[in-house]
């Protein structure tokens, strides 16, 4: 080892010796390498992105060629079995996912909205300086800790308090519970991007509806909002671009059951929590009930990521019109 | 002078409110209360939370040990009496579990405690699975110990502790198979003569994970090691990484195609769903790479994939706090545009940098979803070597050891997901007040 480190250092000292010249410039040389280097990390993010669609692709045209597109994407039934003869149909799952959604932005929208205007409008220094890190805490805490919250607190509540006495279902885990607490997870995402839409609105602009008489509700509902009506949409868009590739509260929360049904105190599924299904634990990855999760990831991935360019573009041509 | 005119009565007066006035008031306080109501539900939301977590989890830093001399019987344990750890290693743990229960009728018995209802099949139920493993492993490391009677301290069953955490109680006793109201009025005989006793557990943070039938001897110590190690491989990855990729962009990449491909794929790879990145590590790291499944090292590369979009964002941000002056000074003396950054920009930069990889290592500390998809679930009960070769042991992670606890079948796992939740929480406090006290210390005003 010692021998191989002197060697090595001794042909080192020979190779500078014989490079150094007058004329040679060493630190444009070193520098050139040192730039080398940082080009190749920042195309890290090239290749993540990538490795991440090439490695999906791979595996669904495998998958495909186990089982037929069509009835992938149209199929009814979620019935895998290891055995063969699985029912692999996208649509129990997506329902569920849209669902979940729905309730999640049903409860994320008006209260992060409403928090958002209050603080930006109505709050004083000090209610600000304490309310606005409150609600940013909701947003450092890790998913798995609402999935926690959802299985033993929100889930048996509601049904308890709501589902069994209306006869809705005897499920701790449902549609509602993933959507409610997914919907917690939201508003602080919702809030402080309306906030800073908000803000960015002119102060001339709500001038001059004080100037014409209008009160505070009226100017935030007949001036401000319009204002920053895009903004908003781009905000509640990304928002549920997070709802739909969020993993952990569904898996705790939502339950396993793939059902086409309209009770949102009933048990659904969703993509996210059958691509953790199909490959946790020890799994044939030439099977098709295994692939099959790699066709889910790939669906999930195209969505979320034409819901996150369509708010992109949505805010950023919002953004013309004042700057 | 005559009136014009007689004064017509105004129909509406400054002093007055009208009733539209009213009801434009009304509708002003309405929205306001609306803007209020939801700021306190955001905030009822996370108390509750917090109180949910907490009240479930503060018991899981509690646990029940009876305290008894055991006398360690040679001809039992060592049965050659030759005192050798690899001969005596041949007795299991099924040959220790009797001198336990024995030891603790006979204690009981010493001091006049009645067993009244409880067989002494029963009695040794009392004992967690886990004990005689603790106390052979106890004897294989102190062989002298064979022959004594020395006083030892054991858990108690996953029951008998949920006793005197309010878990268990008679009532529900009657209807467990698992335990029978007169072990637990026992237990309370055994507490009042001080042989049994609720006390803080440090095996719960130091302790390996333990199978299901024994939660009372599960612990964390593996799923910290675990995350801690794959911190390590986020910073030494992530940190260099992602600096090296901003100050190429911010200070040296020109406007083009390519490195407007750059600023899109880092955007959208922060908005990318998290499981992805865990489908991404299976496919590459594990199948294609043919790296081991539930490494530490599998985990922290796909965590500094997500890590990455964190820091570059971060760090971006504070070098261009840095004022262009500083850039131009060290120009003008003489220095090359790398010298300039990286002597002058670079160490002027470094607490936003800090800062902005703390709080990205804090996220990637609390991600479940991907290291689920990598293996990270299975039981794990060795302790990973050190690293480097540490590196590619199987183990657990915090956030992973949460849901793993969540998915077992007895309640007691329900006060140990949560208790590990709330050491996850304290590490999460931790590092989010160091990021805040770094930015409060360093944060300059060019």
């Amino acid at each position: 080892m010692t021998a191989v480190v002197l060697i090595l250092a001794a042909l080192g000292l020979g190779f500078a010796y014989s490079r150094i010249h007058k004329d040679f410039r060493a630190r444009n040389t070193v520098e050139r390498a040192i730039l080398a280097i940082l080009i190749l990390a920042s195309t890290i993010a090239i290749m993540t992105t990538v490795g991440i669609v090439l490695s999906m692709i791979l595996e669904t045209r495998d998958f495909f060629h186990l089982y037929p597109a069509r009835e992938f994407f149209f199929g009814t039934e979620w019935i895998p079995s290891f055995e063969g003869g699985s029912h692999l149909g996208l649509l129990p799952l997506l329902w569920g996912t849209l669902y979940i959604t729905f309730i999640a932005l049903l409860v994320a929208v008006p209260v992060g909205l409403f928090s958002a205007i209050y603080l930006a409008e109505y709050a004083g220094r000090k209610m600000r300086g304490f309310a606005k890190p409150m609600i940013e805490v909701l947003a450092g805490i890790p998913t798995i800790v609402y999935g926690l919250f959802a299985l033993i607190t929100v889930g048996p509540m509601l049904r308890d308090y709501f589902a069994q006495p209306l006869g809705l279902g005897t499920s701790s885990s449902s549609v509602m519970t993933a959507g409610i607490v997914m919907g917690i997870m939201l508003i602080p995402f919702v809030s402080s991007l309306s906030d800073d839409i908000i803000n960015a609105v002119p102060q001339s602009l709500r001038d001059g509806s004080y100037g014409l008489g209008a009160t505070q509700s009226e100017t935030v509902k007949q001036v401000i909002l319009p204002a920053a009506l895009p903004g908003i949409v781009g905000a509640i868009l990304l928002a549920a671009s997070r709802a739909i590739g969020e993993t952990m509260i569904v898996v705790m929360g939502a339950g396993a059951a793939a059902t086409l049904s309209l009770n949102p105190f009933e048990a659904m599924t969703t993509v996210t929590v059958k691509i953790v299904g199909q490959l946790t634990g020890d799994t044939d990855f030439s099977s098709p009930e295994a692939l099959v999760a790699f066709a889910l990831g790939l669906t999930l991935f195209t969505i979320t990521l034409g819901l996150n360019i369509l708010a992109l573009y949505i805010v950023r041509k919002y953004r013309e019109q004042y700057e | 002078m005559t009136d014009a005119s007689t004064p017509v009565p105004p129909k509406s007066s400054l002093y007055a409110t009208t009733d539209r006035v009213k009801s434009r008031n009304r509708r002003e306080a309405r929205f306001r209360a609306y803007g209020f109501t939801a700021i306190a539900l955001g905030i009822a939301a996370l108390i509750l939370l917090v109180i949910s977590i907490l009240g479930n989890g503060y018991n899981a830093f509690r646990q029940t040990y009876i305290t008894i001399p055991v006398e360690l019987t040679e001809a039992r344990l060592d049965p050659a009496g030759n005192r050798n750890p690899a001969e005596m290693a041949r007795v299991t743990t099924f040959g220790y579990a009797p001198l336990l229960a024995q030891a603790l009728q006979q204690h009981l018995q010493g001091q006049g405690i009645s067993m009244e209802g409880v067989t002494p099949r029963d009695l040794m139920a009392m004992i967690s699975q886990e004990a005689p493993a603790q106390v052979r492993a106890l004897v294989l490391a102190n062989p002298e110990m064979v022959g004594e009677t020395v006083t030892l301290e054991m858990l108690a069953g996953g029951r008998i502790d949920g006793f005197f955490k309010g878990r268990v109680t008679l009532e529900s006793a009657e209807r467990d198979s698992n335990v029978t109201p007169a072990q637990l009025l026992l237990a309370e005989r055994m507490t009042e003569a001080g042989m049994m006793e609720l006390r803080f557990n440090w095996s719960f943070i130091t302790g390996p994970d333990a199978s299901d039938q024994r939660p009372e001897a599960a612990g964390l110590g593996i799923a910290i090691l675990g995350s801690f190690y794959m911190m390590l491989v986020v910073l030494a990855l992530a940190l260099p990484i992602g600096v090296a990729a901003s100050i190429y962009l911010e200070e040296f990449a020109p406007q083009n195609r390519f490195t407007d491909a750059i600023e899109v794929n880092i955007s959208n790879l922060a908005a990318v769903p998290s499981i992805v990145f865990g489908i991404l590590g299976l496919a590459i790291f594990i199948n294609f790479a043919g790296l081991p499944q539930s490494a530490p090292i599998v985990g922290g590369l796909v965590l500094t994939l997500m890590t990455l979009p964190t820091i570059i964002i971060a760090t971006r941000a504070s070098l261009r706090a840095v004022p262009p002056s500083i850039r131009d000074a060290a120009l003008g003396l003489g220095a090359s545009k790398m010298q300039s950054v990286f002597h002058h920009v670079l160490p002027l930069a470094a607490p936003g940098i800090l800062t902005g990889t703390i709080i990205g290592l804090a996220q990637a500390l609390g991600e479940t979803a991907p290291l689920l998809l990598i293996g990270m679930v299975a039981f794990v009960r060795e302790f990973p070597g050190a690293p480097p070769e540490g590196f590619f042991d199987p183990t657990s992670a915090l956030p992973v050891q949460v849901y793993n606890w969540t998915q077992r079948a007895d309640p007691a796992f329900v006060e140990r997901a949560s208790g590990a939740t709330i050491v996850l929480l304290v590490f999460l406090i931790f590092m989010n007040a160091m990021a805040v006290i770094l930015r409060r210390r360093f944060e300059r005003r060019w």
